[in-house]
């Protein structure tokens, strides 16, 4: 019987999706149960001194801890496939619902810096690209590179110390002023909080975007039928307009949605710094203050957020580029 | 008609004497960027404590020609206080991004070399390793091992060499399947002379200039793992932890203390990647010359 591509082409993924995640269960499952820390003493926190050994051997046999290896790996499997992540120490709550608070108000944040950055270091890349060798390229091209070396969360700061402390317009930290109740918050306070932790983000994201499309546009603009097209007479902006945008769009893109895990690893700095209570601040406080089912947790989900990008990647493929579509197989 | 005279090319203009070529340049920048490097890791031992002791009078000065990144909220020069992070910093990620280098090009090699099912499971180790998040991997890691410099030795060692040997195992399986190897296969070399004449003159190269482009990486990621408060301790000032402390003061308006550390930061990164590159430039036969 011969499946629908699209079928097919899901099935894999999913499929792929699924290994995946057992693979980062494995993993995650065999790197904390050799490392050295004692998840009674994790839990309990000061209070151990407090507590009998055979009051922590109750707690490890509620637990299944003196169980052998092999158990404890599928009674927490079967827990996961049921969807019970556990739950979280720091906060008190579900994982579940930790995670999705959290994420709720970090996805604003990482949507503007995904897109800002997106469509600025397209832009830059193309100027850059097109004027290859002139001020504007060099200078374009020493901006990238400096923030590609530099320290995310230096940059963070500077720009804390430039609009928050020197010019005072925007707040110094959290999601919201201080002493308003979440249900209070209007929009624009809302959106005068993000605005700087959203920039810094894009600030960052640029670099990378920026050169790969430069680079892409160069070669471009060294090809044969560009050069037939400047004997047609056709202007700089027209070739670029013409014959760049489309060769270019396709691996910007790639590189974009590839980006998302550059991005995650970008809110978590860039969210300690702003005091931003979003989920990369629940990464650094699930660590900081040993919350093992958050922090597994989070990085399930943050595989499962990289995968996203990935998988929209492949999809858009063949809706920019029609020698993709023309093959009528959906699968690289 | 009349000959011109040939002049003045075959003079050598005062610029063109004054002017490097290529080479002397790439030689000059490789020269300088170790010497930075190593001015900044051996300034521990050549200043020693100096400007460390708190002075109370000299607290909170901005940038001046005594103190030319400004003394802190103690009166401690934080030039001394930056350079001692960094030299720490440094050390600590020359220590990981080096075993990481010795983790990626085993498994390139092994990868390459021996295929079948071990390049088919170290490939998919690579792909795992990539599809997460660096810094929550870096964090799980650091925060399983039980953080500390332990932690974040180990944690940036273990993340960082998936490039390299992704790196290495095409280059190994692009080598394999070159037609002088396939010629000495039939004359009858054994697989280590192989190994020992086409095989290690191809990869040193690029396992140097990998190496060399990890310590960036490795350098960024120990910084911000000690930022976030995962890594080094707090007792040592490392560059990340100074960074991490000037966080409190910002709001009084000390800028410097935020600035200037990231500052040198920064350029003991530019000075590693420019390191890099131009030893590539140096080593590759195709840009070699130029």
């Amino acid at each position: 019987m011969r499946l629908n591509p699209i079928v097919r082409f899901a099935g894999s993924k999913l499929l792929r999706l699924g290994l995946l995640l057992l693979a980062v269960a494995l993993f995650t499952f065999v790197l904390l149960s050799l490392s050295p820390i004692d998840p009674i003493q994790a839990y309990v926190g000061a209070d151990m001194m407090l507590i009998s050994p055979e009051q922590q051997e109750l707690i490890a046999q509620r637990w299944g801890l003196d169980q052998p290896f092999l158990a404890r790996l599928w009674d927490w499997l079967g827990q996961l496939l049921q969807g019970n992540l556990g739950i979280s120490m720091v906060f008190n709550q579900p994982v579940i619902e930790v995670l999705a608070n959290r994420f709720q108000a970090s996805l604003q944040m990482l949507a503007i810096a995904w897109l800002i950055s997106g469509i600025l270091g397209l832009l830059l890349g193309i100027a850059s690209g097109a004027l290859e060798g002139s001020w504007i390229d060099r200078a374009i091209r020493l901006y990238a590179y400096t923030l590609a070396s530099s320290p995310t969360f230096w940059v963070a700061l500077l720009l804390l110390i430039v609009f928050s402390v020197s010019l005072k317009v925007t707040p110094i930290c959290c999601a919201a002023p201080p002493g308003v109740l979440t249900e209070d918050v209007t929009i624009w306070q809302h959106l005068h909080h993000l605005l700087l932790p959203a920039l810094t983000l894009s600030i960052i994201g640029i670099a990378n975007i920026t050169l790969h499309t430069r680079q892409k546009l160069i070669e471009v603009l060294h090809s044969d039928y560009v050069l037939f097209a400047q004997a047609q007479g056709e202007r700089l902006w027209g070739i670029v307009r013409h014959h760049g945008f489309r060769n270019i769009l396709l691996p910007a893109l790639t590189l974009q949605f590839a980006s998302l895990s550059e991005l995650f690893g970008g809110s978590v700095l860039v969210e300690q710094v702003f005091a931003y209570p979003g989920l990369g601040e629940a990464t650094v406080q699930a660590a900081l203050r040993s919350d093992v089912p958050l922090l597994v947790g989070i990085v399930f989900f943050s595989a499962l957020f990289v995968y996203i990008g990935n998988t929209i990647a492949d999809l858009s493929y063949p809706i920019i580029d029609p020698r993709i579509r023309l093959g009528g197989n959906l699968e690289p | 008609m009349t000959l011109i005279p040939p002049q003045a090319p075959l003079r050598r203009s005062r610029l063109q004497r004054l002017t490097l070529s290529r080479r002397q340049q790439t030689l000059w920048v490789i020269g300088l960027c170790s010497l930075f490097l190593l001015g900044i890791i051996l300034s521990t031992w050549i200043i020693g404590d100096t400007g460390l002791n708190p002075i109370l009078a000299q607290r909170n000065q901005s940038p001046s020609l005594d103190h030319p990144f400004g003394t802190d909220w103690l009166g401690r020069d934080m030039l001394s206080r930056s350079l001692h992070g960094m030299s720490l910093s440094l050390r600590v990620g020359l220590l990981a991004a080096t075993i990481s280098a010795f983790i990626g090009s085993s498994l390139g090699l092994a990868a390459g070399t021996l295929g079948g099912w071990v390049d088919a499971v170290i490939t998919w180790i690579v792909d795992v390793f990539f599809s997460l998040p660096h810094l929550v991997l870096l964090i799980l890691i650091a925060f399983a091992v039980g953080g500390g410099t332990t932690g974040v030795v180990v944690a940036v060692a273990l993340t960082h060499w998936t490039s390299l040997a992704r790196v290495i195992r095409a280059e190994v399986l692009q080598v394999n399947s070159s037609d002088y190897v396939q010629l000495s296969h039939r004359l009858g070399r054994s697989p280590l002379w192989i190994a020992r004449h086409h095989m290690i003159p191809h990869i040193i190269p690029q396992l140097l200039v990998g190496l060399i482009l990890l310590f960036p990486h490795a350098i960024l990621h120990e910084a911000a793992l000690s930022f976030i408060g995962i890594g080094l301790s707090p007792h040592i000032p490392a560059i990340g932890i100074i960074l991490a402390e000037s966080m409190r003061h910002l709001s009084t308006g000390y800028w410097w203390l935020g600035v200037m550390p990231g500052v040198l930061l920064l350029l003991a990164v530019k000075a590693f990647d420019w390191l890099g590159e131009n030893l590539r430039d140096l080593l590759d036969p195709k840009t070699s010359q130029g």
